[in-house]
């Protein structure tokens, strides 16, 4: 006797690969949160007094919101409160103070990254990409730096940055994404431990791609990183961020911020492929997505693209926006989001146009499974002075069997009559009898899915660096293995 | 010479048993017709010869020159020479029909200009726009285009076996004459074996089938040559009636 049975629930699940634990000895604050450990906090990283006092007037506001019960909840997810005094807000792996060369890295550390793909010696590593790898709360390497800074380029984790660049720091810290700005960009302001920093002076094109490799390893903390990128009047820049933790069944925060600045002329391309953990198949554990990613187009001609592709978190609360202030600047948005298992994910963007003739494309890909869900939120503004100002979105969504769900909230706010806007939006659903109908055809099952998605993604991931396409496709495949019941 | 068998196959469905004990026999180069009423399982049978998830062999034996196909995945019977065109193809957006093709021939002829040069004669051969060979699979296609894609899909891939699943429904007089040639030649051209399950003789007044099998309640209950297809014609299933 055969069966043939619902050969999609006949793949293996395959686990969550990159759920291992690195074993470090680590050096931690106490758990909570309160005045006495941002002091400790900013005084580990031995900061210039604006800094503490920048983190100090953040940490007030967050009391307040806190007190106000002002935690997001317009979002489209749902989870059970969040103890804020449970969390560890300082992890580091321990080290020699001054570390000069990746010999006087733990070897753990190094080997860590060996199995997460991202090698850190710059010899083994991935032709024309730097990277800066943050291990839980701290920048552990950065790779490429020398070659960079000939071309007059930083790229340091953020600590360094306020010790050897404050004047840049100063200027630029919180001036697109101030602290006053939501409950997690607040929390974060007052807590961050490290991230990335990158400046691009006049006229430079950066000849890599930039890269940092977010790990979380340790129990029960938060990661709260923030990322400030700078590019100067007519420069170039291609960044990429990855991240991936370990399988825990508690779930943990990660509240990131990030903030970009585009001059005359110069152009940002920022790609993020977030694998946090997900959780597993009935929803336990998983990464806390919190974050807050803007990108002022400061000066005229100036662009910045937003591209990413989500497929890990339990959450993903994440709206990677553009202010659209110079003349003729350009805003992008391409995105993937991928929920399977229990994963919610309420992502988006806004586009705001201040600018005269400023010009801005949205393309959103939701792809839904399991008991996934999946929503695309998003606001298109577009300000009194804003002539000529133009908007494309789309916004598509695939479900995949029929316990998920796809959710769409496009928000359009119009106060200039030049503007021209167009809104595309379209539902599908795969089912076992598309899978069937390629795999009757020869194909195996897990080529038919990964077929369909990447169909579907394909706009998205053109706007991808090479290499990193290649692996977001892959990526997309084991995510959704298992995934039609 | 290649051989389809089937013996003695039972099958259910929602654990009622649809399939009652089927026998059939096609050889490469020859066309046989099932026919019957509605709800006498000929789609069943077309479903669990490609193995169709929701169809469950309980028992008996579907076999290509003695490899047994009962239990493997649909993709492995397709490997193993057998098709099946669909009643009802359906749209399946963002993925081109290029690439499937050129996937299901990677172990044999894959290679992707190989199929493109195949895709646009086969179009050719019956009246298919070639311009819909560039969209995705199915989609935005009227029913009779996609009828048409099925066959177009099946010359490129040149299977030994073509289970045709009521190919006639949705045909125009013209595209179900442009269908049927293309089949016929087939037949010639590489020995291509058919077993067209149908519950109208039109299609048969096209396409001439070397065995006509009437099958009723799950079970086969007459077999003949083409004139079978003509009687049925006149008196109906009625005498049949299981």
């Amino acid at each position: 006797m055969s069966t043939n049975v619902n050969t999609i629930q006949d793949l293996a699940d395959r686990e969550y690969k990159w759920g291992f634990v690195t074993q470090v000895e680590e050096e931690r604050v106490p758990k909570g949160l309160n005045e006495d450990i941002i002091r400790v906090i900013s005084a580990k990283k031995n900061e210039p007094e604006f800094m503490l006092q920048w983190r100090l007037r953040a940490y007030r506001h967050w009391v307040s919101l806190e007190k106000a019960q002002a935690e997001p909840k317009w979002a489209n997810v749902r989870y059970g409160p969040i103890d804020y005094q449970e969390i560890v807000y300082y992890s580091a792996p321990k080290q020699k103070p001054g570390l000069t060369s990746l010999e006087e890295l733990d070897p753990e550390i190094l080997r860590t990254y060996e199995k997460l793909g991202i090698p850190l010696e710059e010899q083994k590593h991935l032709a024309g990409v730097a990277v800066d790898a943050v291990f839980d709360s701290v920048s552990v390497a950065t790779t490429f730096k020398e070659k960079l800074a000939e071309l007059g380029i930083v790229f340091c984790s953020f600590s360094e940055a306020v010790q050897k660049h404050p004047d840049l720091v100063q200027k630029y810290l919180g001036s697109v994404v101030p602290y006053s700005d939501n409950f997690f960009a607040a929390l974060n302001a007052a807590v961050f431990t490290d991230g990335s920093f990158v400046y691009v002076p006049k006229g430079v094109r950066c000849p890599m791609e930039l890269s940092t490799y977010f790990r979380i390893n340790a129990a029960n903390t938060g990661q709260f990183e923030r990322t400030l990128i700078v590019a100067d009047e007519g420069s170039y820049v291609s960044y990429l961020e990855g991240c991936t933790a370990p399988i825990r069944d508690e779930n943990q925060v990660h509240a990131a911020v990030v903030e970009l600045i585009a001059l005359d002329n110069a152009q940002i391309k920022y790609s993020t492929v977030q694998n946090w953990y997900p959780g597993d198949k009935e929803g336990k554990g998983g990464i806390y997505n919190f974050v807050t990613k803007r990108g002022k187009c400061l000066g005229a001609n100036s662009k910045i693209s937003w591209t990413q592709v989500e497929t890990g978190s339990a959450i993903t609360w994440k709206y990677p926006s553009c202010i659209l202030q110079g003349e003729n600047s350009v805003g992008e948005f391409y995105s993937v989001a991928l929920t399977n298992n229990y994963q919610q994910a309420d992502t988006g963007t806004k586009m705001i146009h201040i600018g005269k003739n400023t010009r801005s494309t949205i393309v959103a890909k939701g792809i839904s499974a399991g008991h996934g869900q999946n929503t695309y939120r998003g606001q298109v503004k577009i300000m009194k002075g804003a002539t000529g100002a133009r908007n494309y979105t789309q916004c598509d969504s695939l479900l995949i069997g029929d316990k998920c769900g796809a959710h769409t909230f496009p928000y359009i706010e119009v106060r200039n009559s030049t503007a021209r806007m167009e809104h595309e939006a379209s539902t599908s659903k795969i089912g076992e009898d598309q899978l069937f109908y390629l795999r009757q055809r020869g194909l195996k099952a897990e080529d038919a899915v990964s077929m369909i998605v990447n169909g579907f993604c394909k706009r998205v991931f053109r706007e991808l660096p090479m290499e990193f396409a290649v692996e977001a496709q892959k990526l997309l495949g084991v995510s959704l293995e298992g995934s039609v019941g | 010479m290649s051989l389809l068998e089937i013996k003695n196959l039972h099958v259910k469905v929602d654990n009622h048993e649809i399939l009652k004990g089927i026998d059939l026999k096609v050889n490469a180069g020859e066309v046989h017709s099932v026919m019957g009423p509605n709800g006498s399982g000929k789609s069943t049978l077309a479903h669990a010869l490609m193995g169709r998830p929701g169809t469950t062999v309980t028992a008996g034996s579907i076999t290509i020159d003695g490899t047994e196909l009962a239990g493997l995945p649909s993709w492995r019977r397709a490997r193993a020479g057998l098709y099946l065109a669909l009643q009802h193809p359906i749209e399946v957006p963002g993925v081109r029909l290029a690439a499937v093709l050129t996937e299901a021939l990677r172990e044999t002829a894959g290679d992707a200009d190989r199929v493109a040069t195949s895709l646009d004669a086969e179009a050719d051969a019956i009246g298919f726009d070639r311009r819909f060979l560039d969209r995705a699979l199915n989609v935005d296609l009227s029913g009779g285009e996609r009828k048409r894609n099925e066959i177009l899909q099946m010359g490129v891939l040149r299977p030994r076996f073509a289970v045709l699943d009521e190919i006639d429904s949705g045909l125009d007089i013209d595209a179900l004459r442009s269908v049927a040639r293309r089949i016929e030649l087939a037949t010639s051209e590489w020995g291509l074996g058919v077993l067209a399950v149908t519950h109208f003789r039109r299609l048969l007044q096209e396409l001439r089938a070397d065995r006509v099998h009437v099958m009723v309640g799950g079970r086969i209950v007459a077999e003949g040559g083409p004139e079978l297809a003509d009687e049925l014609d006149t008196s109906g299933y009625g005498a049949y009636s299981a």
